[in-house]
């Protein structure tokens, strides 16, 4: 059985805001299958009372003051913007 | 000899003398890149002038007798993953083909305050996912040591540029083994600090878990002065750990008696190509003739490492990438009828496959009804591989082992076969997946006459005993004195 069908790699490509070719929902199918049946071999172990891990290092919440500081001035922040109009980024419509 | 054949110290010293000047040190760089860049491609981007503004203004500085940095007039490139002001930079993606930060990365304040040149941007895999920069959206780079076969990656150009001679030292990231496995491949000094040693502000996100910005240079001395430069305590980056720094550099005595080197049976056998083994059997006589105690050792869940790396790592990409949407900065598709339009054409668009691959592997080890059995599990793994390292180094002080199971593999070879090529990085990611600090330093070249690297691997934060030692075995051998002809 395969873990992953076309279907779902559709779905998934929905989720993540990608246009799938038919040649790639082929490729990708086949292609995480093949990942996902090589992940299944995590199975082989029990880690029914393994914590997962959340950090690597012992770090705890990084607190800093609460100071008001400068921001990033308006006119840097749109510089590399693709469309920007009276100061605001630009998109297309939202709604219909 | 080449100008960049020279040690640091003797640079600094006919500088002060007068010998030379910065701005022959980056005369010498961009002469270097004329002269070979066609046969290697490192770089995305040049950034000349800049740098000749640069290297004047440090010449000046130098006739005022000023103290130096140090890392004063060193000509650097810069893995294009990491931000540099008002200089593009694109991590080798269409997408951010036109992008042009506002601010610096931290480990480029830094740089700059040592007073190094940024000499321009060195070319990856795009988005830093692969492992041999076929990946990147722009072209390849080819291995200094044979233009047929790849430099490795995903900082395949920070490590041939460096090979090449083109840059004194360069910056990379490694996430999975990103920094050591192109070093070895090019025949370099490769090094990946603890997590959370060098801030990751301004390092754009892969695995953010995994990201670690490291130096690659020619000798394990360089990779101590970069280092040195780079490790600090960052509130920009709350990952960033607040360690007191040591001295990297005088921590290189070129001692190792009773030193206790742990070699794990798991990256010494099946899969590992027989002439690497030999070549790092060869290098443990080395350390064993200088005082150096060396034992087998395990690593049990070793073969676990790749498939826990190749959940984690595209859960975590799909997650940052997710933020890509076109419409503060980068490329946009045009012609979108609606907002979700664009955000889908832009990134169908402008992401390369393997980028695509991993968004799509990591969307689903994350979403609803796989994530236990897909991120969790994974995470639970890497808590036992991170017990293994934990295990071993109660009783040594570095492990050692191969770099890479293999020496630099033919362009075209497994670009269309990702699992194959994701067990490239099979040495290099446990390390990772530990948060724990490598080097990779050369240790020989096989028969087909490309470089073999050699992985010393320390407990966290101890990249003092990783550097000594691989000075030690350094200052013993002359493989790091190899050049490539180009």
């Amino acid at each position: 059985m395969s873990a992953i069908s076309r279907n779902e790699v559709e779905y998934v490509a929905k989720l993540a805001r990608l246009n799938l070719t038919e040649e790639e929902a082929v490729k990708y199918t086949e292609q995480l299958n093949s990942i996902l049946e090589f992940a299944g071999k995590l199975n082989e172990l029990d880690t029914a009372n393994v914590p997962p891990t959340s950090h690597v290092l012992d770090v705890y919440n990084v607190m800093r003051d609460d100071e008001v500081r400068p921001s990033v001035e308006r006119e840097d922040a749109l510089r590399n913007a693709p469309d920007e109009e009276d100061g605001q980024f630009k998109v297309p419509a939202v709604m219909e | 000899m080449s100008l960049f054949d020279k040690k640091l110290a003797d640079i600094h010293t006919e500088l002060d003398k007068g010998e030379l000047t910065v701005s022959d040190l980056v005369n010498a760089s961009f002469e270097r890149i004329a002269r070979t860049e066609d046969k290697v491609k490192a770089f995305i981007l040049l950034d000349e002038e800049n740098a000749r503004n640069r290297a004047k203004e440090l010449d000046e500085q130098q006739s005022r007798g000023e103290e130096k940095g140090l890392l004063f007039g060193l000509p650097a490139g810069i893995k294009d993953n990491i931000v540099t002001q008002n200089v593009t930079t694109t991590c080798a993606s269409k997408l951010l083909a036109n992008y042009n930060p506002i601010y610096n990365a931290s480990v480029m304040d830094r740089l700059h305050a040592a007073q190094s040149v940024t000499i321009g941007k060195l070319n990856m895999d795009e988005f830093a996912m692969g492992g041999s920069t076929e990946n990147s959206g722009f072209h390849n780079t080819y291995n200094p040591w044979n233009k047929d076969y790849v430099p490795g990656g995903s900082s395949g150009g920070s490590a041939a540029s460096v090979a090449a001679g083109q840059v004194y030292f360069s910056l990379g990231s490694d996430t999975g083994g990103s920094i050591r496995q192109p070093a070895a491949y090019c025949g370099v000094v490769g090094l990946k600090p603890t997590y959370g040693l060098v801030s990751r502000f301004g390092l754009v996100a892969f695995a953010s878990s995994l990201d670690q910005i490291g130096p690659i240079t020619k000798n394990v001395e360089d990779s101590a002065y970069v280092l040195q430069t780079i490790a600090a305590h960052d509130p920009f980056d709350s990952t960033s750990a607040e360690v007191d720094i040591p001295d990297y550099i005088s921590a290189l005595s070129g001692d190792v008696k009773g030193l206790r080197v742990g070699v794990p049976k798991e990256l010494m056998g099946e899969g590992i190509d027989p002439e690497v083994k030999e070549k790092v059997n060869a290098a443990l006589k080395v350390l064993e003739s200088l005082g150096a105690t060396v034992e087998e050792v395990t690593l049990p869940h070793t073969e676990y490492a790749v498939p826990t790396y190749y959940i984690l790592a595209p859960s975590e990409a799909s997650s940052n990438l997710a933020r890509y949407d076109g419409v503060r900065y980068g490329v946009r598709a045009d012609n979108a009828e609606n907002l979700i339009e664009m955000y889908r054409e832009t990134r169908s668009q402008g992401l390369g496959a393997e980028v695509k691959r991993r968004i799509m592997l990591g969307t689903y080890a994350l979403s609803s009804g796989y994530y236990d059995a897909y991120y969790k599990k994974a995470q639970q793994v890497r808590t036992l591989i991170k017990q293994d390292f934990d295990e071993v180094f109660k009783k040594y002080d570095v492990i050692i082992g191969p770099t890479a199971p293999t020496t630099a593999f033919k362009i075209g070879e497994k670009v269309n076969d990702p699992l194959t090529m994701y067990l490239e990085d099979i040495c290099t990611i446990p390390v990772n997946l530990a948060g724990i600090p490598a080097i990779s330093v050369p240790c020989g070249f096989a028969s087909n006459g490309l470089p073999v690297g050699l992985q010393i691997i320390g407990k966290a934060f101890d990249e003092s005993t990783i550097l000594r030692v691989a000075h030690a075995y350094e200052q013993n051998t002359d493989y790091h004195k190899a050049r490539p002809e180009l």
